[in-house]
């Protein structure tokens, strides 16, 4: 199997015990398959990822673990494998061997706590007692020869969740943690990962005894439209029906209905933040508690239309497959509990996909229409703006909205900075804690350039060119 | 009586939308809305021959062409 569905080779990795232990749930050989799977992945006897063959070994079955659901006692959906963790340098600013020795000492005169000094080979050394980690003499130095050194996972995590344990290892703090993924997409030992529950997902359709006992609707997040390089849209929706879902429903429905009942309670609050960002939500219970009464009262998009589904049938269960790691966060809570009975990403569709072996890019195109334009547009960072926007317009309503589009959760925190001081020329805060939005979720195959523009092709070619047209049938 | 209109994708690119425009009308111009419970779906595991429409627990096939005839045949036959 090649990697080009991937972008890295950590989500190669991550893929492959995901599609054996989905293949032996399948079997109904999970048990056994927990020691065969590390001799599969690693069959010796030279190593080829870490010092040993044992030691790969070893980390295969804590992936094992994380695919069948990881550590119960833990609430976080993102975990560290400690023995994955390759206990990164994390010196801060150093001098390189780039460093020439010159006779500038531009990063001496700008070190503002004269940390600099130069040995008798004529080359900078920085005094780790003195040094604050400014980051001047690396901004000067004609040679680029001074670099930081952080931790990859460290410097993904914008929200200073993670840290070095006493131990060496790579420790979050739940406290902080918004479950974003983005230090898992980072980590280049694949440490850092999602607990999935694919096996959960594999029972459940295995349980409906195909869709006659109960109905397995998958619902699907808009950003998928980028994702299935390899294939068309409408063979992946095939391939979704194969592994026996009853059908398949566009996630950007739900966002079509929440974009029309968030622009009225925007008009009656007059100052609102979205809410379909779990990240984002999360965000802002932990670090800004007093903007917590502005979060939109309406439920994520995929809350919204898992309620429908359930509300039309009950028999339904309801899997929602995206790009998003917050969401496993997210469908466990509350308020999301009742409807949503699952929650994937695209890296764990692939490997359901190929865990029944069924080659899509030789299927049949299947169809899905479900939404308007605006609503897949949520996947991509404005579009929930435009919607909200265009929701005023159908209604005819004069209300101005006037949004602050944040890609990323530093521009999210930027903004509620503001908000929260009542310093503010914006009354919608539109924010996704991921940079362009979900079309950049850490549970992405790919996270590509071109991902804007698919998403926007996708949504010209929705049959439904107003929000109230696509919800007219499901209020 | 319950009367569900299928607005999964293959339906809803079939037209299903007009079928739920003359079902809401005829409800209206015949006074039902007490007596026929109007819904929508999605899927009723009938794909190929949609557009999908169950009275109760049948399954039945409509166009937007024969949706009002349907309607007179099969819904208010049986008020």
């Amino acid at each position: 199997m090649s990697t080009r569905k991937f972008d890295t080779k950590i989500q190669h990795l991550k893929y492959k015990v995901l599609r054996e232990v989905a293949r032996a749930e399948w079997a109904d050989k999970l048990s056994e398959a927990v020691f065969t799977i590390p001799k599969y992945l690693s069959p010796g006897p030279h190593p080829t990822m870490r010092c040993c063959i044992h030691k790969e070994r070893a980390v295969a079955t804590e992936r094992i673990r994380i695919a069948m659901g990881g550590d119960k006692d833990n609430p976080n959906v993102i975990e560290v494998i400690d023995i994955a963790c390759d206990e990164c340098p994390t010196s801060g600013y150093t001098v390189t061997d780039i460093c020439r020795g010159c006779l500038a000492h531009r990063c001496e005169d700008v070190c503002p706590k004269g940390a600099i000094s130069f040995k008798d080979d004529l080359h900078a050394v920085i005094d780790k007692s003195k040094c604050v980690n400014c980051g001047l003499c690396a901004k000067v130095c004609p040679y680029n020869a001074i670099i930081n050194r952080k931790r990859p996972c460290e410097n993904a995590c914008k929200v200073k969740a993670i840290s070095m344990a006493s131990t060496g290892e790579a420790q979050i703090n739940n406290d902080k943690c918004i479950s974003c993924g983005a230090c898992i997409y980072q980590c280049p030992f694949g440490a850092v990962v999602d607990k999935s529950f694919i096996v959960d997902v594999v029972r459940m359709l295995k349980d409906s005894i195909a869709n006659k006992q109960t109905r397995v609707y998958a619902v699907i997040a808009p950003s998928i439209s980028s994702q299935f390089s390899y294939a068309k849209l409408g063979q992946v929706i095939s391939g979704i029906k194969a592994l026996g879902f009853h059908t398949v429903v566009e996630a950007a429905l739900g966002a079509d209905m929440v974009a029309w009942d968030e622009a009225d309670e925007l008009a009656e609050k007059g100052f609102l933040t979205s809410s379909c960002c779990p990240a984002f939500v999360d965000f802002i219970h932990k670090n800004f508690p007093d903007m917590v009464q502005h979060v939109s009262h309406n439920p994520s998009p995929m809350v919204a239309l898992a309620k429908y589904i359930k509300k039309s049938d009950p028999s339904a269960k309801v899997v929602f497959i995206g790009p998003c790691t917050a969401k496993k966060q997210e469908f466990r809570k509350d308020h999301a509990k009742p409807y949503v009975d699952s929650v994937m990403t695209f890296e764990e569709l692939q490997a359901l996909i190929d865990s029944r072996d069924l080659d899509i890019s030789t299927m049949e195109e299947d169809v899905l229409d479900n939404a308007s334009f605006f609503g897949r547009i949520f996947a991509r960072s404005g579009g929930l703006s435009e919607a909200v926007g265009q929701a005023f317009k159908e209604k005819g309503s004069d209300f101005e909205a006037k949004p602050v589009v944040c890609s990323g959760i530093e521009e999210c925190k930027l903004a509620l900075l503001k908000a929260s001081k009542g310093k503010m020329d914006f009354n919608f805060i539109e924010g996704m804690a991921c940079i362009n939005g979900c079309i950049n979720g850490a549970g992405c195959l790919t996270h590509g350039e071109k991902n804007k523009s698919e998403v926007d092709k996708y949504g010209r070619e929705a049959m439904e060119k107003t929000i109230s047209d696509a919800i007219r049938y499901i209020k | 009586m319950t009367l569900t209109v299928c607005i999964g994708s293959s339906c809803h690119l079939k037209g299903s939308k007009k079928v739920a425009q003359t079902f809401e009308r005829l409800i209206t111009e015949n006074n039902l809305r007490e007596k026929v419970n109007f819904h929508a779906a999605f899927c009723m595991g009938n794909c190929q021959n949609g557009i999908s429409v169950s009275l109760d627990d049948t399954v039945y096939s409509v166009t937007p062409e024969t949706a009002e005839e349907f309607f007179r045949r099969e819904v208010l036959s049986r008020i």
